[in-house]
């Protein structure tokens, strides 16, 4: 194609979207469904995501020390848990340390405060809280504390076995599950743009055999529709973004909720912050581009190859 | 300039379209192929126009054997072709100027020939007034004749008409005809499909006649003899 055809095609692609008017426009909605589809999937993941981060921050196992084991043996296990591989951080809590933040936290209970000075001495133990580097990894380190010989200074290991065994499979599930439902309705809704802009190619298809009649070439019959269909995805992607940063403006902390598929840790705090970090709508605001560019590029490309496809079966030479 | 040799077009053993089809047809020739409906007539032409293949034999336009040009050729061989159909096949969401147009910006030419040529063919046929009309605004006579001006803007060697009357009142008839045979005048070869007796009794020219995909008669001064 010469250039002067380049632009004709580029013309006559605006033209033909115009004076098809409706059904661009029910193509562009059903594009914008799919594109919104993709984009709430593409969020979901982010926010199971950052959910889970913080489910697998929260885990630890905690070691309580005898009243009376002495600090060097515990700052010793210490250097010994921190040289473990499977271990990320280990936290020591003093006795005194102890005692001072249990004060801080019941500071307005006066009958606590009175028992404790009636009591006269620190009847809090000192303690570790060990993070592991990946959840998988608390039972390694609980069963190496067991048997190390300074298993005799320990008073009790509590490491909520069941809670991280449930929280790890309930990760994997998540996991997988969000994969499977994000490509099954992935396709889904691809298909239902993909045979929209069929039937509306199909209008045309007597056009087609004409243009083909009166010597137009098949790119140059093609690149119009593949024109359209461009405009058409770049409107959609447009449409979806203003309609998935509608619901995140008006209610920002709420909606994320029915985004979560799992949320057992909003002990009244507000939902942006136990799911820490980012809200949705900070994350959509410095992500604008990349989000955007995402959507752009699936709807161009959705729509230039199903216009691509739909076409070709009209453009068969030598039956 | 066009030659079939020996063809024969069958879509299943009980409908044969063409049988054992030989006949030349020479530069400026006019030529008109009759036939009831159904005799095969149309087929014929699809052949010529690469639109159908045949199941045996060759139809050659020049020295081109039509079903061996390749697919990304064939449009550059289908530009020396002028079509012009019974149902008219215009472009519906193209004015008649755009539909003219159209034929001349697939072959490529550039801006400034297509806004030269297209209104002298409008000129030609009559319809420089209506060149901004759809073809849902214009009558059968109309559209026919932005038809044949959208055939012979690209200066084709051979203008291929199917039943180009057929839907049209008899003094619509008489313009077109007297259209078709002004283009053969200028030069081209013009081959008319048609079974209209008066059309072919008052034109004396070639005459091909086709029954049940044979033909059986070719004459040079024909009449319509069915």
């Amino acid at each position: 194609m010469s250039l002067i055809q380049v632009k004709r095609t580029i013309r006559q692609g605006f033209i033909n979207f115009w004076r098809n008017g409706w059904v661009s426009v029910a193509t562009v909605l059903i594009m914008v469904l799919t594109l919104f589809m993709v984009g709430t999937l593409f969020f979901s993941n982010v926010v199971l995501t950052s959910a889970l981060q913080q489910v697998e921050s929260k885990l630890d196992v905690s070691v309580d020390f005898k009243l009376d084991a002495p600090e060097e043996d515990i700052l010793a296990l210490k250097t010994s848990l921190e040289s473990f591989g499977e271990v990320g951080k280990v936290e020591y809590i003093s006795r005194d340390e102890a005692l001072e933040r249990f004060r801080e936290r019941y500071k307005d209970n006066a009958l606590i405060t009175q028992s404790l000075d009636e009591i006269g001495t620190n009847p809090l133990p000192a303690s570790f809280n060990i993070k592991a580097k990946d959840p998988e990894n608390y039972g390694t380190i609980s069963s190496f504390l067991k048997n190390d010989s300074s298993f005799q200074i320990i008073d009790e290991i509590r490491e909520n076995q069941p809670t991280i065994d449930a929280i790890n499979s309930m990760i994997s599930s998540a996991r997988t599950s969000g994969l499977t439902s994000t490509i099954v309705l992935s396709i889904i809704a691809v298909l239902v743009a993909f045979n929209t802009i069929r039937l509306a190619i199909y209008t045309s298809r007597d056009e087609i055999s004409i243009m083909r009649l009166v010597g137009a070439s098949h790119s140059y019959i093609r690149a119009p529709f593949v024109v359209v269909g461009i405009i058409q995805g770049f409107l959609a992607s447009i449409a979806a973004m203003v309609i998935l940063w509608l619901p995140l403006w008006f209610n920002h902390d709420n909606v994320l909720l029915s985004f979560v598929p799992i949320f057992p840790f909003a002990n009244g705090s507000s939902a942006s912050e136990s799911l820490g970090g980012p809200n949705l709508l900070n994350y959509y605001f410095s992500n604008f581009i990349f989000i955007f560019l995402l959507l752009l590029a699936s709807g161009i490309i959705l729509g230039s190859i199903s216009s691509i496809i739909a076409t070709r079966r009209y453009l068969k030479e030598h039956k | 300039m066009i030659y079939f040799d020996r063809v024969s077009k069958v879509y299943s053993q009980t409908s044969v379209a063409l049988e054992d089809v030989s006949f030349t047809i020479e530069p400026q020739e006019f030529v008109s192929v009759v036939g009831q409906s159904g005799a095969g007539k149309s087929t014929l032409l699809k052949l010529l126009l690469a639109e159908e293949s045949p199941s045996s034999g060759k139809v050659f336009f020049e020295s081109l054997d039509m079903h061996k040009v390749r697919n990304a050729d064939l449009p550059k061989v289908r530009r020396r072709m002028g079509v012009v159909f019974q149902d008219y096949k215009l472009l519906p969401t193209k004015t008649a100027y755009e539909n003219i147009a159209f034929a001349m910006e697939a072959a490529g030419k550039g801006e400034e020939e297509i806004q030269q040529d297209v209104p002298q063919v409008l000129e030609l046929v009559g319809l420089m007034d209506k060149a901004w009309h759809f073809p849902s605004e214009l009558s059968g006579g109309e559209l026919q004749r932005v038809a044949i001006a959208r055939a012979i803007v690209n200066r084709p060697d051979v203008i291929i008409a199917d039943e180009p009357t057929g839907n049209l009142d008899p003094i619509n008839t008489w313009e077109i005809i007297n259209l078709l045979e002004k283009i053969n005048e200028l030069g081209t070869t013009v081959i008319l499909a048609t079974h209209d007796k008066d059309v072919i009794n008052s034109l004396k020219r070639r005459v091909i006649t086709i029954e049940k995909g044979k033909i059986t008669r070719d004459e040079k001064r024909g009449r319509y003899v069915l």
